[in-house]
């Protein structure tokens, strides 16, 4: 089942155009990445995917509902409750502690802090980081950051995740441990991914690849 | 891989048949490709005759499959010289892909297809030895990592190339 299709999507920022014709389309469960070189616009792509940014031109459907036809409310609501975002870093609030920060989004939902942190519990527990519930995040390190920001990305449950350059601030071995908890959990959730990464080794963690290149996407054949 | 140095290597723990020598190998080196008992024999005979292990018994029956053989001070000595060695960096500086590359360009082909077709056939490559990776133990994510490191650098010579295949058609200039 398509769970999200863009088409033709046209973006400038000013004189600058980012996409001319990107488009991509993504099933229920599936991961796929998103690579290219820097400035090739992966991540106007997965902005306008996710209804952060809106397109000159083109359209995204989300469950067949045209996000450019949703009002600014609906498609941040949409976002809090069917979408997931993991960035290269700076994505957790400093001041709360990891347990809070990964309860938010259901305290945002309106759950009990209880019952939000609770389900944060086993979400941290499941990325291998219990340790750090009662740490800020300025005292983990960078690889235990993203850990907790993919427990924050699933604990709503939501149908994708976004995820641009999740491993670009780490070294392989961190890299790697984020690749195979968040990996891991998604497959067995079912949640869909959407990768923007220019690492190869990364990109292998998906189920197929995405390749964008000054501004266009390019579906890859797959050989043989 | 040198066959003999590896037979030589898991001697030092102690002495082994054949047959030994051939299921430790392919227990820790084997992976999708185990040795042939022939392959086993004809080197345990050459390292015989070259003094680096002797026969330590022979058990009732026939066949080379009844001896044990034990290294020798002399093998120990070569186990430890070809340890010691750092093998030649191989720098494939003359490879297929880029005769590829060169001979589409010649022939007015469209050489950014050659580089794409490769692309994705290496990345085939590197997700199914991510999947082996993450499902297996510590052995099988060192040798998968080791291949995916050598593929991740083909990977970025393909991209690399693909940015400057409008220079070297120029230059080339058919
Ligand atoms: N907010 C912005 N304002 C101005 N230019 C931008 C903005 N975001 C992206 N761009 C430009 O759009 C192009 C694509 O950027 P981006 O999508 O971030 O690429 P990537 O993620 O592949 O590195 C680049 O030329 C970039 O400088
Ligand atoms: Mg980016």
């Amino acid at each position: 089942m398509t769970l999200l299709v863009a088409e033709d999507l046209h973006k400038a920022f000013g004189p600058t155009p980012a996409l001319v014709g990107a488009g991509l389309s993504i099933g229920a469960g599936e991961i796929v990445a998103i690579m290219g070189p820097s400035g090739s616009g992966k991540s106007t792509l997965l902005h306008c995917l996710a209804g952060i940014l809106r397109p000159d031109r083109g359209t995204v459907r989300y469950q067949d509902v045209d996000l450019g036809s949703l009002s600014d409310g609906k498609r941040s609501e949409l976002r809090r409750t069917e979408f997931g975002f993991v960035f290269q870093f700076g994505q957790l609030v400093p001041e709360l502690t990891c347990l809070e920060n990964v309860a938010l989004p259901l305290r945002l939902a309106g759950l009990k802090r209880r019952d939000a942190e609770s389900r944060a519990v086993e979400g941290l527990a499941r990325l291998e980081v219990a340790d750090v519930a009662g740490k800020r995040p300025g005292e983990t390190s960078g690889g235990q950051g993203q850990r907790v920001a993919v427990a924050r990305a699933l604990v709503t449950s939501p149908k994708v995740i976004f995820a641009d350059e999740p491993t670009g601030a780490l070294d392989s071995l961190n890299g790697e441990r984020v690749m195979t908890l968040f990996l891991g959990a998604v497959r067995a959730s079912g949640t869909a991914v959407v990768l923007v990464t220019h690492e190869p080794r990364v990109a292998a963690y998906a189920d197929r690849e995405v390749v964008v290149r000054d501004g266009r996407s390019r579906e890859v054949e797959r050989a043989g | 891989m040198s066959l003999g140095h590896a037979l030589l290597g898991l001697l030092e723990r102690g002495p082994g048949h054949g047959y030994d020598l051939k299921k430790a190998y392919d227990d820790r080196f084997g992976q999708d490709r185990p040795l042939h008992y022939g392959q086993v024999y004809t080197t345990l005979s050459r390292l015989l005759r070259n003094g680096l292990v002797q026969e330590a018994g022979v058990e009732a029956g026939a066949g080379p499959e009844r001896k044990r053989y034990a290294i020798t001070d002399a093998g120990v000595t070569d186990v430890e010289t070809w340890l010691a060695t750092p093998e030649k960096p191989e720098p494939y500086l003359q490879n297929t892909l880029y005769t590829k590359v060169v001979l589409a360009l010649l022939s007015g082909r469209a050489a950014a297809g050659v580089l794409d077709s490769q692309r994705a056939a290496h990345l085939d490559a590197m997700r199914v030895l991510t999947r082996r990776k993450t499902d297996g133990d510590l052995a099988d994510q060192l040798i998968c990592d080791y291949a995916l490191f050598h593929l991740e650098a083909d990977l970025r010579w393909l991209e690399l190339t693909a940015d400057r295949l409008d220079q070297l058609a120029e230059r080339i200039g058919r």
